[in-house]
């Protein structure tokens, strides 16, 4: 996903230059390419390159300010605020990666098969989609989370199920307009299954306005994600959790400990501010027309 | 003109079918309780007797479209259930609470609205200008910032560095009565009592977690403001008033600005979904006695009722709201018809 502009095989010679010249006009977009490295840097080698046992306590160096020992300080219990931010990067990221990628496949199988066969079909997955769009959604994944369990997998699920109508709908779009268009009709009439034409030969073309929505997508799970585990759902403490640190942070803020919780904040500020910056550099690329 | 009664009655009765699938989802979460919800609300010392009563107390002993029917009827009377931490029906703590936030979501689209929207026209009016880029940073930034972080930041900037903002919990100090209650709303009840003093009470403790939320919600306002002041500028009208010789002014705010507002309108529900959302987090860090933080202190201690009311509560909200938009939307723009979807 990350490299998709660069390494698509170029439909047109001019491709790897609009990339390059997008980059040159937005010097953004290549920030956010360089914190995603970053960041998945921290997910990846996070509790090797942890200077600290994020989860051993040590009682006479609790609440420390941040000093050259510890970068980001120590929390109540002397925790080393730096390695379990580090170390809660591979958390954050695994459960908003997987909470997209979940509804990434059925968002695209609904608005597939909705915008493909029409009828009842797409007039039941539309109702279904409608439904969820009629709760809070932030509100709807507390009841989730509540009703199913107060776990990790669940948190996970419930994320997934509030943003798969924004992939069905997406997709249901791309596919309804393809439906009949040439090169659809071709490959039916060369005897491909009703399946393989949609899977092969109409979905693809959804792809590029896919990844700009998970990209925008990812920003979102990981704040999603973040504000339910402060509420006390799914990821529960000792675990080093953006959301969770931040949490534990707030009740030491009102005392000026403020180390605790912004530096959790901070990743987690961070982490969002380059999925969302990474989304609209690869609108730009995809479709220059829908800049804001 | 005959047409809008009938416009605003089509669109109501579109609402029905997502009410109706919103009490479905909801009636679903409350079944789906891990483990058998009778041993549940039993409690720890009961027997395979008692177990069996509550079941039978409980309906849970019927099939299921015949549960559904149930819930339905106790919906009906305005009935979510009795709350097993605090004993009170949770409709009646619900009707309670909903002031509170209700006061704090609104004042917070008030404060953000009337930033946003001068700042997105402003950015339209002036493309490539330092407004312009402010709008830009502040959009991502906007949509970049977990609102309970926002909160606990300016929390400690407000109240601790500066000492500026009163202690962080709930509505009014201790020092003030609550004012009576007419509407619920602190700040309009204590000007109807003339209470000025609390009035400055209630503002003061209401200020930061406003302001947070509205920073919230900031982003998408601005951003909406800025693209349709934008697409309405180049719209072949506004070249006519140009055109016409009509001054700069006029043409900004009688023509574009008019008809740019209508998607802002639209978004503004959008908006309100996302701020109940995350009105859940800030009283959550302020200790706002609203029904989001009614909702997470039943979550921590697994009072389903209360939270399944609350959600429900919360989605009611939600399409009447969207609904009034539309309605509004009708009014304001006659061309809209909703039978096209």
């Amino acid at each position: 996903m990350t490299d998709l502009a660069v390494d698509r095989p170029a439909p047109r010679p001019s491709a790897l230059r609009h990339v390059a010249y997008v980059l040159r006009s937005n010097p953004l977009t290549l920030i956010a390419f360089l914190l995603l490295a970053l960041l998945l840097v921290a997910a990846l080698f996070g509790p090797a390159i942890a200077p600290y046992d994020p989860y051993a306590s040590d009682a006479p160096a609790a609440l420390q300010p941040p000093s050259w020992s510890h970068w980001f300080g120590t929390d109540n219990l002397g925790r080393d605020v730096f390695s379990r931010v580090l170390v809660a990067s591979r958390l954050d990221l695994a459960i908003s990666v997987s909470a997209v990628a979940l509804s990434f496949v059925m968002g695209s199988v609904l608005g597939a098969a909705a915008g493909y066969w029409g009828g009842w079909t797409d007039r039941l997955t539309s109702r279904m989609l409608d439904t969820i769009m009629a709760f809070p959604l932030f509100v709807l994944a507390m009841g989730i989370v509540s009703a199913l369990g107060n776990t990790v997998e669940n948190v996970v699920y419930a994320t997934a199920i509030i943003n798969v109508p924004f992939y069905a709908r997406l997709v249901r779009a791309e596919v309804n307009i393809r439906r009949e268009a040439g090169f659809a009709l071709a490959a039916r009439l060369s005897g491909n299954a009703d399946w393989r034409v949609l899977a092969l030969h109409i979905f693809p073309n959804a792809l590029p306005p896919m990844m700009v929505q998970v990209s925008l997508n990812l920003g979102w799970a990981i704040l999603n994600a973040a504000g339910l585990s402060f509420i006390g759902l799914g990821v529960r403490p000792p675990t080093a959790e953006w959301g969770i640190m931040v949490a534990e942070g707030a009740n030491y803020i009102v005392s000026g400990e403020w180390w605790m919780a912004v530096f959790p904040g901070a990743a987690l500020m961070l982490a969002v501010f380059t999925f969302n910056l990474l989304g609209d550099g690869l609108r730009d690329m995809v479709d220059p027309r829908l800049r804001t | 003109m005959a047409g809008r009664p009938k416009t605003i009655l089509s669109r109501i009765a579109q609402a029905l079918p997502v009410v109706v699938g919103v009490v479905i989802v909801t009636f679903l979460l409350t079944r789906a309780l891990p483990g058998d919800p009778a041993v549940y609300f039993a409690g720890p010392s009961a027997d395979q007797n008692s177990i069996a009563e509550v079941r039978a107390a409980l309906g849970l002993d019927k099939p299921l479209p015949e549960q559904f029917i149930l819930y339905v009827g106790q919906l009906l009377h305005g009935d979510l259930g009795q709350s097993i931490s605090t004993g009170q029906p949770v409709a009646v703590e619900l009707a309670r609470r909903l002031p509170a936030s209700l006061e704090l979501t609104l004042l917070a689209l008030l404060l953000s609205c009337s930033v946003a929207v001068p700042l997105g026209v402003l950015a339209a009016t002036r493309p490539g200008s330092w407004v312009d880029h402010l709008c830009r940073v502040l959009v991502t930034a906007g949509v970049s910032l977990p609102t309970f972080f926002t909160g606990l930041a300016l929390i400690y900037l407000f109240y601790y560095l500066l000492g500026l903002a009163p202690t962080p919990i709930g509505r009014l100090d201790f020092l003030y009565l609550e004012p009576e209650r007419v509407t619920g709303f602190f700040l309009i009840d204590a000007a109807l009592a003339g209470d000025w003093e609390t009035w400055l009470g209630a503002l003061r403790q209401i200020i930061l977690p406003a302001i947070t939320l509205g920073l919230f919600t900031l982003a998408p306002i601005s951003r909406i403001t800025r693209a349709s002041m934008l697409q309405a500028l180049s719209s072949d009208y506004v070249r006519t008033a140009r055109a016409a010789g009509l001054t700069g002014r006029t043409v900004v705010y009688r023509y574009a600005f008019q008809n740019a507002l209508l998607p802002v309108l639209t978004t503004l529900g959008m908006v309100f979904s996302f701020s109940l959302g995350a009105n859940v987090l800030v009283e959550k860090v302020f200790a706002w006695p609203g029904i989001g933080s009614y909702a997470v202190d039943a979550l921590v201690v697994s009072d389903y009722a209360a939270v399944q009311g609350f959600v429900l509560a919360m989605a009611l909200l939600f399409v009447a709201l969207n609904l009034a938009i539309d309605i509004a939307y009708t009014l304001v723009d006659p061309r809209i018809g909703f039978e096209k979807r």
